[in-house]
């Protein structure tokens, strides 16, 4: 299973990676894609919105089915990847490439509450059976 | 996850997990819905010739004296149309409403013989249907489901190649099967029909034969096709899912399945009193999305006439939009422009003479 060691999850199927300026980045997870199948539309949230815990703010469409995309922690979206709405099919290539938002967290703390790789590896095997 | 001891199986589910399929649980049968990718699997049969595992679907046999009798009551579509030894017809079967209980294809063998194939989904009910017509009518016949029986849809411009590599000297039976016909050899039954929209045969032949003649047809260039892009190729070609399109509470008549209901003969057929007496308010209309985004079944159409509402939508690998089949009020002709509601926002749609895609080309402008 392909879950990078050094980003944080979410339970549901985002990958956070953390910057060193404190700001995160946003994209769906190789399990999310491989469940979705062929993406074929990617809208991503508007530069400058605030978020809650949680929120939905960007939606996935594969052949198959549209699935929402949630914020990681509260935050300020700072960009948005405007690639991968012209490219929806970069996200099966590579889902940790395939970035969708960058956010700003409200709360520098709230990052500890993400998932790291082995949670996350756990939650999708128990979610196998 | 899903009971995968509950599901069952046909023939080739053995072949379809040694090639990597991705399985679902296909209402209660565990199928492949794609090998890979769906949108390459699409493409591929577009441009060459795909491979379906569609003994899902149920072969009846009706066997007996009555046989055209029983059908010309039966269904909506006329038999007598049938006349040549192996001739298919594609009809609805619809109950005293006249709601569609299934969709279904006639092939005529001889005067004590037709051979049905219903949807995988509606196969008991239908039989506990036509059981109790067979009683009810005193028609004598015999109803023989053959489950014995698997079926591989070689579908594309190159199917009749590869059928003929894989089956040598089947070319006697394919050269001269024009569409929409059948030939019957022993157990193996060729009928030139699909549900892709390209040229195409649906084979059925004993069950225990099928992995075999699969791998065969595999080594004359078909590439396996999952569920997932079986979806997306009939509803480029236009073509009604049961259960989606139409369904017991429809009529084939709002279905866009008018040009196979026959009201021309006097013949009486169950649901033609209800058929004729209802007043025909809604249409089935393609779509095609012109703003970004996909559209989806159960999505709201909003018209200058009312409301509608997609009966299937997705995203067309061959167009590179999102295309729909939808219920909407008469009146609205092709070329306007309605909305649609998707999530929080109202997107523009065209209304579309379908099908969309017939024979690996684009027919709307």
């Amino acid at each position: 299973m392909n879950i990078p060691a050094d980003l944080k999850y979410t339970p549901s199927h985002e990958w956070v990676r953390v910057e060193a300026d404190g700001t995160l980045t946003v994209g769906i997870t190789h399990h999310a894609q491989d469940l979705l199948g062929d993406m074929v539309f990617i809208e991503t949230p508007a530069t400058g919105r605030t978020l809650t815990k949680g929120e939905e703010c960007a939606v996935v469409e594969s052949v198959k089915a549209a699935s929402d995309v949630y914020a990681p922690v509260a935050g300020e979206v700072i960009a948005a990847n405007a690639d991968v709405e012209a490219s929806p099919e970069s996200v099966n290539k590579d889902a940790y490439s395939a970035w969708m938002f960058k956010l700003k967290p409200a709360n520098a703390a709230d990052v500890a509450g993400l998932l790291d790789a082995a949670a996350y590896q756990k939650l999708v095997e128990s979610e196998a059976h | 996850m899903t009971n995968q001891a509950a599901l069952k199986q046909t023939p080739l589910n053995a072949t379809h997990r040694e090639l990597g399929a991705k399985m679902v649980d296909f209402g209660g049968w565990d199928m492949p819905v794609h090998y890979g990718s769906q949108i390459e699997e699409h493409h591929a049969v577009r441009s060459g010739c795909g491979l379906f595992d569609v003994s899902h679907m149920l072969p009846l046999d009706i066997r007996g004296a009555n046989v055209r009798a029983f059908l010309r009551r039966l269904v909506a579509n006329n038999v007598d149309k049938l006349q040549v030894s192996g001739k298919a017809l594609y009809s609805c079967m619809l109950n005293e409403a006249g709601g569609v209980i299934d969709d279904l294809i006639i092939y005529f063998m001889d005067e004590n013989w037709f051979r049905l194939v219903v949807n995988a989904g509606t196969a008991e009910k239908d039989l506990a249907w036509m059981e109790k017509k067979n009683a009810d009518w005193d028609m004598g016949l015999t109803l023989t489901p053959r489950r014995d029986l698997a079926m591989i849809a070689i579908q594309g411009q190159n199917a009749a190649q590869a059928l003929n590599e894989a089956l040598p000297g089947v070319d006697s039976i394919t050269a001269n099967l024009k569409p929409f016909n059948a030939a019957a050899m022993g157990e193996m039954f060729i009928a030139r029909t699909g549900y892709t929209g390209e040229d195409g045969f649906e084979v059925m032949v004993l069950a225990k034969s099928a992995p075999f003649f699969w791998r065969a047809l595999m080594e004359a260039g078909g590439k396996p096709i999952g569920l997932g892009a079986r979806d997306t190729l009939r509803l480029e070609a236009g073509m009604n899912l049961y259960g989606q399109d139409m369904d017991d509470t429809t009529s084939p008549l709002e279905s866009g399945l008018a040009w196979t209901v026959d009201l021309k003969t006097d013949r009486d057929f169950v649901g033609r009193k209800a058929l004729e007496s209802s007043e025909i308010t809604q249409q089935l209309a393609g779509l095609l999305l012109l703003d970004k985004g996909v559209l989806r079944s159960h999505q709201k159409v909003i018209t200058k006439h009312g409301e509608g509402e997609i009966t299937s939508g997705t995203f067309s690998p061959t167009l590179q939009q999102s295309i729909a089949l939808a219920r909407i009020p008469l009146g609205i002709a092709p070329g306007e422009i309605v909305e649609v509601e998707i999530r929080d926002k109202k997107l523009k749609a065209k209304v579309v003479k379908y099908p969309f895609v017939r024979n690996g080309k684009v027919l709307i402008a």
